[in-house]
């Protein structure tokens, strides 16, 4: 159904939406009225609660079409995940039928101008005012931030702690004093707004922050080590429709005499790109399985995943782009969208070489070697 | 008085269009080796009983099919569609039927299941006859309202609206009725995710020819037609090209062309 869906409905809209840079709020309804965008939530606030490897192959499926669209599905998980993993039967019950029927869209607030994965380093405040919090700052590259009714947002309830002074609050974007001025003009997943967000003096009842004061860094990180795995999904997809274009295209092509598909240099490349797809894939699905078992090491599983499919992605866009040769690098083909599209990947929820000291971190704990805590 | 109208779809399994087909020793089409899907065709008719079910007109939607298990498939993505319960009419004697022996399974079947209303897609996408709509209505002695482009139910009448050359006829039968409605209905809808796992829970039943009452000698070995050759149509002649000449030579080429198919 998903595969139906993506060929017939998301794949034509693909380069349209590159080139306008406008989200496809017609493809977010249709994904609402198929019930996909409430994949991850659970059935009793009207989610399709499918587990992490359904939910994979969804956001796969949808990113073999369109990068784009498939954030749609992944942001509206990442931005309630804080919720699901922290967040109260009172919070999910309030919040969770909206964004499990697409009604609200959901993003999560994290990342600043000067703190990316350095989450210490992050400057936004939350001051105690009676029974509310008043929120004061800006956040930036928060993907669907300009869209969404609800972001979960990360600020400092007591800066001098560091990271252990980090809290996190629902905040409905209604509210007075937020704002999102700007969107940033990208390079690749061009329909997905990633918007800057200021926030001066909001005010977020007390009620509505997750967990305890002071959690929000163990929030933040239990969120990202499951949210990567929709990445690395994410990535295969992206990967698998830049090859599946190539594939049919080497068969069509023909240059001195003979179909490119028949020479042996575009053979050995396909050979190579549909291969790295299906390691990565099935990385990505026993990821998903480590997620699903809540596993204690399931950060080294995720971000495994999210490393080998993002560099995969990387890698199988270009060499697609260089099966096509010329064309390849022109709009009238999508495989250029896709190598755009794909450096993404290896970018946001963490930068490769982050996802790299995190695996490290776990084989050092696994080796009882693992460095003091600061 | 309380309005509970049933309407079942007869549903057909086919070869996906885009899929290579391979016949077997006796002409008969490989089932196995091709991609399988619900009949396009009969999608419009799931639509369009969802959504008579969907306005109140109807109260249950049910499916049947006549095919071997597989079929079981289709009437699973029937249910997904939307749709209340589905028959699979399947026995070994039925392999290789024709329009005819599916026409008298099917009319068997519509005898035991009762519905108000037979609904079926104007053909099938592999064997494109248009016959079997109009074999059940025969055999089941009901009126065949045919070729709908959209059907309503007008109290105790079925009515379907059929295009014509110059305009539209507006036919009304009373129900029971078979009925068959064509790509204009309106778009198929897509199952949506709760749709397939709640189809898993709908009622599947399974039925042999002595379920319905036939037996193999009823149906002469399933087929009184035989397909004797199968063949692709053949390719076209290359197109002949007019270039590289001046305009006048064209022109007189291609006047002579015409002339010699006596075009002008």
């Amino acid at each position: 159904m998903v595969r139906e869906l993506a060929d017939e409905r998301i794949a034509p809209r693909a380069a349209e939406i590159d080139a306008t840079a406008e989200f496809p709020w017609d493809l977010k309804e249709l994904l609402a009225k198929q019930d996909l965008i409430g994949i991850a939530f659970p059935a009793r606030f009207g989610g399709t609660e499918l587990d992490n490897i359904g939910q994979a192959i969804v956001a796969e499926e949808i990113a073999r079409a369109d990068a784009t669209t498939s954030l749609i599905v992944i942001v509206q998980k990442l931005g309630a995940l804080p919720i699901m993993v922290a967040g109260s039967e009172e919070q999910q019950a309030r919040y969770f039928p909206r964004l499990a029927s697409g009604e609200w869209m959901a993003a999560f607030g994290l990342t600043e101008a000067s703190a990316g994965s350095d989450v210490a380093g992050i400057r936004m405040r939350a001051t105690r005012d009676g029974d509310d919090y008043l929120l004061s700052g800006s956040k930036r590259f928060i993907t669907h931030g300009s869209i969404a009714n609800l972001v979960t947002v990360f600020a400092m309830t007591e800066p001098a702690a560091g990271r252990k002074g980090l809290s996190a609050f629902i905040v409905e974007t209604d509210t007075p004093g937020f704002s999102a001025p700007r969107v940033e003009h990208k390079m690749g997943i061009r329909g997905s707004p990633t918007a800057e967000l200021h926030f001066d003096e909001v005010r977020v009842p007390a009620a509505n922050r997750i967990g305890e004061e002071g959690e929000g860094f163990a929030i933040a990180m239990s969120t990202l080590d499951r949210s990567r795995l929709s990445i690395a999904a994410q990535a295969v997809g992206i990967a698998q429709g830049a090859t599946d274009f190539a594939v049919s295209y080497a068969a069509q092509r023909e240059q001195f005499g003979e179909r490119v598909a028949d020479m042996e240099g575009i053979q050995f490349m396909l050979a190579d790109m549909a291969s790295g797809i299906e390691a990565a894939r099935q990385l990505t699905y026993a990821a998903a399985a480590a997620v699903d078992a809540d596993a204690p090491d399931l950060a080294y599983w995720t971000s495994s995943a999210k490393l080998i499919a993002g560099d995969m992605a990387m890698r199988v866009t270009t060499d697609a782009v260089q099966v096509l040769g010329g064309y390849g690098y022109v709009t009238e083909y999508p495989v250029e969208r896709m190598m755009r599209d794909a450096k993404i990947t290896q970018l946001y929820e963490g930068t490769q070489q982050v996802q790299r000291l995190i695996v490290a971190r776990q084989l050092l704990r696994r080796a009882g070697v693992s460095r003091p805590s600061r | 008085m309380t309005i509970s109208l049933k309407i079942v779809v007869c549903i057909k399994q086919v070869p996906a269009t885009t899929a290579a087909k391979r016949y077997t020793a006796d002409m008969r089409l490989d089932r196995a080796a091709a991609e399988a899907v619900i009949n396009p065709l009969d999608e419009y008719a799931i639509e369009q009983a969802l959504r008579l079910q969907e306005s109140g007109a109807v109260e249950s939607v049910g499916y049947v099919s006549m095919g071997p298990d597989q079929a079981g498939e289709a009437l699973r993505r029937a249910l997904a569609m939307g749709g209340d319960d589905a028959t699979l009419v399947t026995d070994p004697a039925l392999a290789g039927a024709d329009a005819w022996a599916t026409a008298r399974v099917l009319a068997a079947a519509l005898d035991k299941l009762a519905p108000d209303v037979a609904l079926m897609g104007m053909a099938s996408d592999d064997a494109r006859g248009s016959l079997v709509p109009g074999a059940v209505a025969a055999l089941r002695g009901v009126p065949l309202l045919s070729y709908g482009s959209e059907l309503r139910i007008e109290g105790a009448a079925a009515r379907v609206r059929r295009l014509t050359a110059d305009g539209f006829d507006i036919v009304e039968a009373p129900m029971p009725v078979v009925a068959s409605v064509t790509d204009q209905v309106g778009e198929p809808r897509y199952a949506s995710l709760k749709g397939i796992m709640a189809a898993k829970r709908k009622p599947m039943e399974t039925w042999s020819l002595a379920d319905i009452g036939l037996s193999a000698d009823d149906l002469h070995g399933a087929a009184l037609t035989r397909v004797v050759e199968a063949r692709k149509p053949e390719a076209k002649p290359p197109t002949e090209r007019v270039e590289g000449v001046g305009a006048d030579e064209a022109v007189t080429r291609i006047a002579d062309w015409l002339a010699a198919r006596k075009l002008i």
